[in-house]
Formats: C-alpha cells, sequence, structure tokens
C-alpha cells in the first residue's frame, strides 16, 4: 500500500494553468480564496477585484480508466462591487475574502461569497434547454402578427448549449462594524457565521435583515483593545459547536447550547509560551491565521507564522502535533516585521482523510505534513516546475551548512511570492494552490484514493 | 533576547573593540556594547514599529489585527525599557532638551520621508532619517487611522480620516502626513498659527512619537467607533511626553542615564500606555480643539 504522501511527492502532476505566460497580471486579480464543494466536482476562487471563477471537474473520460477528469472553467461573475462608507469616509474594498460552498440539496448549487463587510449567497444553476414554439412570440421573441396565428401549440423543450446562471438570493448586509475575516456553514444546512475582527454573528441562510450576535469580545474601551479574532469554523457534525482563533494564539471552543452569547468558552486551547524562544516578536507569530476542523470532527488544525499545530478537541493544554512550516524564517523576524511579511495569513488544509496537512509558505513553496509516517515535503508552484503532466520535484531551502544541487538558500527567497491560500479536494489526492493571480492544481496520478 | 536580522548598522558602530584596549576593561565594554547594542536595536523595533501604526490619509480601513499586533509590540517594548530604567532616560533627555532651543532636528525616525510636505511649509529644518527604519515606513501598507480628537468630537471619527489637520495640529512635523495631503497644507499652517497663539509651552513643536505613543492605542483603535469625550489633559503626562532627543542615541548618554535615578514613577507610563491614553497636551489643546471642530463640522456641512 503506498503512503499518500509518497505518491504525491512523485507523482503529482499539473493539470491547468491560468494565464499565459509573461501575462501581466493586475492587482485585481491576485487570488484571495480557493475553495472546493463538498463532492470536489466544483472549485471556487476569488479575487481582489470580487470576482468569483468556478472551475467544474470535467467527467472522466472512459476510454481511458486512468485519466483524470481536468478542470475547466464553469462560470466567472462579479459578486462583490467596491463600496464607500459614507458615515466612515472610507472605502470598502470588494476583495472576496472567503468562499464556502453549502451542500448540494437540488440540481442547482449554492455559495456563499464575502468581502469585509457583505455575505452574498449565489446560485449556480446549469440551463440546457430552452421552450420552442410559442403562439403569441416567434423564435426570435417578437410578437407574432396575430392574423398569422391559426393554431394552438403547447411550447416544448428542446435541447441547446449549456448556460451556467448565476444569481445572487440574498444579501446579508449591515452586520459587521469590523472586517470579516470568516464564514463558516453549520452542519444543520439551515444557519452559517460570519466573523469579523471583533464579533461572530450567527444568520439564518433565509433571513437577511436579522442576525443574531454570538460572540462579542469588543471591550468597552477601544484603548484596551488587546486581542482580535482571526478565523472561526462550526464544527464538521456537531451543529451546536463552532471554534475561534485569536490573535494571541489562543482556540476557543464554544457551545451554543451553553448561552445565547458565547463569550465564555466551553474549552481554551493554548499552548504554554516557551520562555527561552520569547522576543519581541513572539506574540505576533503566535496569531492564528487559519483554523479548520478535521473531517472527523476530532481534530484541529492552527496556522500560526511559523508552524502548523494538529489539536485533539480532547486535549486543551497543548497541541498534539506541531509541525514546523519555515523555522529558518525565525531568526528573520525583525525583517519580516519591518516589511511586513510577519502579518501574512496562511490558511491550511486537511486531506479527505486527515492523515496529511498542507499549508502554504514563500517563493511559491507549499508544505504537506503527513501525520502518520512524520514524513513532509516541500513544492512549488510555478511555471517551470508544473508544465502540463510534469511531475513536481520535492524542494529543500538550506540554512548555510551542507547544501545540495537545487537548494535555495534562505537569503534567495522570494517574500512577494507567497502561497497563502490552499484547498485540497474532499475525497481524492487533488490539490489547488493558489499563487498571487495564478491557480495550479495538482492531482496524484497514480493513487486516486486516500490511504490510511 | 536579541530580536535577531535586524539592520547592522548600530551594531556595526558599537562593535569594533578599540585597538590596544585593556584586558580587565575589556569584558565590561563588550557587555556594554552588547546591552546597547540591544538597546539601539529595541529602540529601532520601537519606532519602526510606531511609523506603522502612523496615521496617513487614506482610503480603506486599516487591518485592526495587525494594529493590535504592533499596538501590543510597542506596549511591551514600552513596558521593558520601563522596568531598566531607559524610558525615564528618555524622558529626562527629553525635557532637558525641551530647554534647549531647537529640537525638531533631533526627532527619531525617518521623519523626513513622512514630513517632508509639512515641514517645508513649516520651515522648519528637515530632521535627521533614522537609517534603520529608512523609507519604508509609510510605503504604500495598510496605515492606521488617527483619531483626531480626544476631547470628544462627535465628528471625530470622520475627520480623522479625511483632515489632515489632526496630526499636524498635535503632531506637525512628526507623523504620517503623505504627500497626497500636499494641497490641504495651507489650511495646516493656519492651524498652527492658531495653535502657537494658545500654546502656553514650547509643547507645539514638541510632540512626537511618544506622544503618539501614549494616544497610539485609543487613536488606532478609536477610529472605529464614535468615542466619548476623553478625560482632560493630566500636565504631568504632558511632561512625560516631550519630545525625544536624537541624543539618547549617544552611547555615553544612555549608558549616563542608566546609572542616573529615575525621576518619574513607572507608573504614570504605564497607565498613559495602558488605559485613557489622554492627551498630553495642556490648555492649547483646548484653544486648538475648539477650531478644529468648528473645521470639521464645517467640512462635513459642505461635504468635502
Amino acid at each position: 500500500m503506498l503512503n499518500p504522501i509518497q505518491v504525491l511527492c512523485s507523482d503529482i502532476t499539473s493539470l491547468s494553468l491560468e494565464p499565459e505566460p509573461f501575462a501581466s497580471y493586475t492587482e485585481a486579480d491576485i487570488i484571495s480564496t480557493v475553495e472546493f464543494n463538498h463532492t470536489g466536482e466544483l472549485l471556487a476562487t476569488g479575487d481582489k477585484g470580487g470576482r468569483v471563477v468556478i472551475f467544474q471537474r470535467e467527467p472522466e473520460c472512459k476510454t481511458e480508466p486512468f485519466s483524470q477528469g481536468e478542470y475547466n472553467v464553469y462560470s466567472t461573475f462579479q459578486s462583490h462591487e467596491p463600496e464607500f462608507d459614507y458615515l466612515k469616509s472610507l472605502e470598502i474594498e470588494e476583495k472576496i475574502n472567503k468562499i464556502r460552498w453549502l451542500p448540494q440539496q437540488n440540481a442547482a448549487h449554492f455559495l456563499l461569497s464575502t468581502n469585509d463587510k457583505t455575505i452574498k449567497l449565489w446560485k449556480v444553476s446549469e440551463r440546457d434547454k430552452r421552450p420552442e414554439g410559442y403562439n403569441l412570440k416567434d423564435e426570435e421573441g417578437r410578437m407574432k402578427d396575430l392574423s398569422t396565428v391559426t393554431s394552438l401549440q403547447v411550447p416544448v423543450l428542446k435541447p441547446m448549449d449549456l448556460m451556467v446562471e448565476v444569481s445572487p438570493r440574498r444579501v446579508f448586509a449591515n452586520a459587521h462594524t469590523y472586517h470579516v475575516n470568516s464564514i463558516s456553514v453549520n452542519s444543520d444546512h439551515e444557519t452559517y457565521m460570519s466573523a469579523d475582527d471583533l464579533r461572530i454573528n450567527l444568520w439564518h441562510l433565509g433571513i437577511t435583515d436579522r442576525s443574531f450576535n454570538i460572540v462579542d469580545i469588543k471591550p468597552v474601551n477601544m484603548e484596551d483593545l488587546t486581542e482580535v479574532i482571526t478565523a472561526a469554523e462550526f464544527h464538521p457534525h456537531h451543529c451546536n459547536l463552532f471554534v475561534y482563533s485569536s490573535s494571541k494564539g489562543t482556540l476557543r471552543l464554544c457551545d451554543m447550547r451553553e448561552s445565547a452569547l458565547c463569550d465564555k468558552h466551553s474549552k481554551l486551547f493554548e499552548e504554554p509560551e516557551d520562555p527561552s524562544n520569547r522576543s519581541f516578536f513572539s506574540e505576533i507569530i503566535s496569531s492564528v491565521s487559519d483554523v479548520k476542523f478535521s473531517h472527523s470532527g476530532r481534530y484541529l488544525l492552527t496556522r500560526d507564522y511559523l508552524t502548523a499545530k494538529v489539536w485533539d478537541l480532547n486535549m486543551e493544554n497543548k497541541p498534539l502535533e506541531i509541525y514546523q512550516v519555515h523555522d529558518y524564517l525565525r531568526s528573520k523576524l525583525c525583517s519580516l516585521y519591518e516589511n511586513d511579511c510577519i502579518f501574512d495569513k496562511f490558511e491550511c488544509a486537511w486531506n479527505g482523510s486527515d492523515s496529511v496537512i498542507m499549508t502554504g509558505a514563500y517563493n511559491n513553496f507549499f508544505r504537506m505534513f503527513d501525520r502518520n509516517t512524520k514524513r513532509d515535503v516541500t513544492l512549488e508552484a510555478s511555471r517551470e516546475s508544473s508544465k502540463p503532466r510534469a511531475v513536481l520535484k520535492p524542494r529543500r531551502v538550506c540554512q548555510g551548512g551542507k547544501r545540495r544541487k537545487d537548494d535555495i538558500s534562505v537569503d534567495s527567497l522570494d517574500f512577494t511570492k507567497k502561497i497563502l491560500h490552499t484547498a485540497w479536494h474532499p475525497t481524492e489526492n487533488i490539490i489547488a494552490i493558489a499563487a498571487t493571480n495564478n491557480l495550479y492544481i495538482f492531482q496524484d496520478k497514480l493513487n486516486q484514493e486516500m490511504h490510511g | 533576547m536579541f530580536p535577531k536580522g535586524t539592520k547592522r548598522k548600530f551594531s556595526d558602530s558599537g562593535d569594533e573593540p578599540p585597538a590596544g584596549s585593556d584586558d580587565v576593561n575589556q569584558p565590561s565594554s563588550a557587555a556594554v556594547r552588547m546591552l546597547s547594542s540591544y538597546s539601539l536595536q529595541r529602540q529601532s523595533l520601537l519606532d519602526m514599529s510606531l511609523i506603522k501604526l502612523q496615521l496617513c490619509h487614506m482610503l480603506v480601513e486599516p487591518n485592526l489585527c495587525r494594529s493590535v499586533l504592533i499596538a501590543n509590540t510597542v506596549r511591551q517594548i514600552q513596558e521593558e525599557m520601563t522596568q531598566d530604567g531607559t524610558w525615564q532616560i528618555m524622558t529626562q533627555a527629553l525635557s532637558a532638551a525641551n530647554a534647549a532651543a531647537q529640537c525638531s532636528a533631533d526627532r527619531l525616525v525617518a521623519t523626513e520621508v513622512l514630513c517632508r510636505q509639512t515641514e517645508a511649509a513649516q520651515g522648519e529644518p528637515a530632521p535627521k532619517p533614522f537609517p534603520a527604519v529608512g523609507s519604508e515606513g509609510c510605503s504604500a501598507e495598510e496605515v492606521v487611522v488617527v483619531e483626531e480628537e480626544d476631547e470628544g468630537v462627535e465628528g471625530g471619527v470622520i475627520m480623522s480620516t479625511v483632515s489632515p489637520q489632526a496630526p499636524t495640529a498635535y503632531l506637525p512635523s512628526t507623523f504620517g502626513i503623505d504627500p497626497c495631503w500636499e494641497e490641504e497644507t495651507g489650511e495646516e499652517e493656519d492651524e498652527d498659527e492658531d495653535s502657537e497663539e494658545c500654546a502656553s509651552g514650547s509643547e507645539e513643536g514638541d510632540n512626537d512619537r511618544l506622544v503618539e505613543d501614549s494616544r497610539t492605542a485609543e487613536q488606532v483603535f478609536g477610529t472605529f467607533e464614535i468615542k466619548n469625550p476623553a478625560p482632560s489633559p493630566d500636565p504631568a503626562l504632558e511632561e512625560l511626553f516631550s519630545d525625544v532627543d536624537a541624543s539618547y542615541y549617544d552611547l555615553d548618554t544612555v549608558l549616563t542615564g542608566m546609572q542616573s535615578a529615575p525621576k518619574m514613577g513607572p507608573y504614570d507610563l504605564l497607565e498613559s500606555l495602558s488605559s485613557h491614553g489622554p492627551s498630553p497636551l495642556s490648555s492649547s489643546t483646548s484653544c486648538r480643539s475648539d477650531l478644529n471642530e468648528l473645521d470639521h463640522i464645517m467640512e462635513i456641512i459642505v461635504g468635502s
């Protein structure tokens, strides 16, 4: 039985790439979120310009049983527009912060997309038939001359070219004073939550003019503010449980059955600080940038600046596992503080079987850690290394000491090329990596199913 | 623990051991150099943080998480500096420098980049740039918006983001004057003239980063809310937050200062840092604030 990460290392092939080489891109093209839907058939990306692009996986070709379906553009639409807050004289960016799919309940697909202030529910549906044979209108839609109508006919549905229609079904606005950083659909498929820097609101998908505030950490005096909410997510199975992370590196598991306002947590997950490693940057690098429940609901995956941590819900005093993503940056924190890179928010992802975790880094590198074998790999998402059907080669960052061929030294890392957003197919070994304005989709060619 | 990765400019100047120095003196001078290198690095980190928190005219609301983290870092540095007495040294140096004539040349940080417009308008000499920070302080990154009026102008929140008067009124040549405010320089000048008439002491031109710093938390986070009026300023705090003298960077000053008894207790400082963050200015503010208030209200009405 092949080890999943071993297979991924050796056989990852890249299937689709975004714009042509050397095409210059605008800032609006920078991808700001990536999300597979619950079956993995659809992949949505949001960008800084407020657009959403949905990719659909082509059905596998029956003649070639081992060829995987490729992802092609399915639909593109403008989700959010820039706005102006007249009260504060500030612009509201149209950048899509998060996209979350609703579980599919009928032929149409629904997704939630949010910018800093407003969440929208979009319906994505297909139309591949159209009625023909109207009595009063002709084929172009013009009214017929009534004298020519001599008989009555029933319009019939005829096939047409597939058209994907996207329409906004709900707009959830005016509920957030601060910037929305997370949205999460509840397992009850009726409610969802949206979290900003200081508050978390609970919505019903059908009701737009009301939301319940379930967490509020805003101090009475804003001068006393020392901690903000950085991410939040519902438990995948228990609709009363959710977790939120903070800029001080803590995780709070809350139970909505306990009280209406969940300021008091049920569980607090915090790793005690290592006094020997303390510096002025300790707090900043402990700030959790992303939190994800495992598919099983038993574990939490968190990402802070230098590490990724797996927590067991049953153990609050320390994480179960700690993975060093790029510890070679520890000695460079001051420079990274100066150029603001230390505030970069990296996301993290589980694979379908919760055995491998993945997160991005700099220089267009991303890392995968196998929790069982403790092996890890660094891969690069770049045009040069990702020609279609090419196999990805593991990369290595050297910090002095022995330097192998093709190693990159820490000082030559490109900090403008950061992989903040990554997503893993819910069941298969397919990953989507957003590198600035490019989307890379990598597949495990030989081994489709999850192991371990 | 030293924050590694800082620019070596400061360490370099202090790192060369004097040729032929005593064996007896060498260990202690090395230790002293290490200490001063650490405190210089810490100071540069403080300056960098304060620049990052600086307010300049911007269109998009700043990132609250980033602001909170930077503000916490600043607080942490200042607490440490208070504990080892460095803070008191700085304030002593300030009061000494205030008695002297022009301190404007001795400002910390690359104020040159930030204040070029304003200083030209006001005719003050450009300050020496602070090498460690360079010109990165006021790049296109998000910077927190200044909340202008602590004295509780209702429209304070709005105005702070639009009006450039706020920083110049309080900090005429040090802060966040983005070049895009150039066209409003005329207004700033008027503002300063008025304030000069009102100013009782020499503080008008002396507000600096420390002042900014004590009000930082309030300004940083206050933008997001309409605030209540702040309590009246404490004259003791005003003394505390006078200009920082760049002579602080002189090794001798630092070392000498470390041995003298602190003039002020730590509680004044911590108090001002933590909760109320009132305006450290004295009666001069009340004159200016009324005028600012009026101007701001006019701006709202006019819809500029």
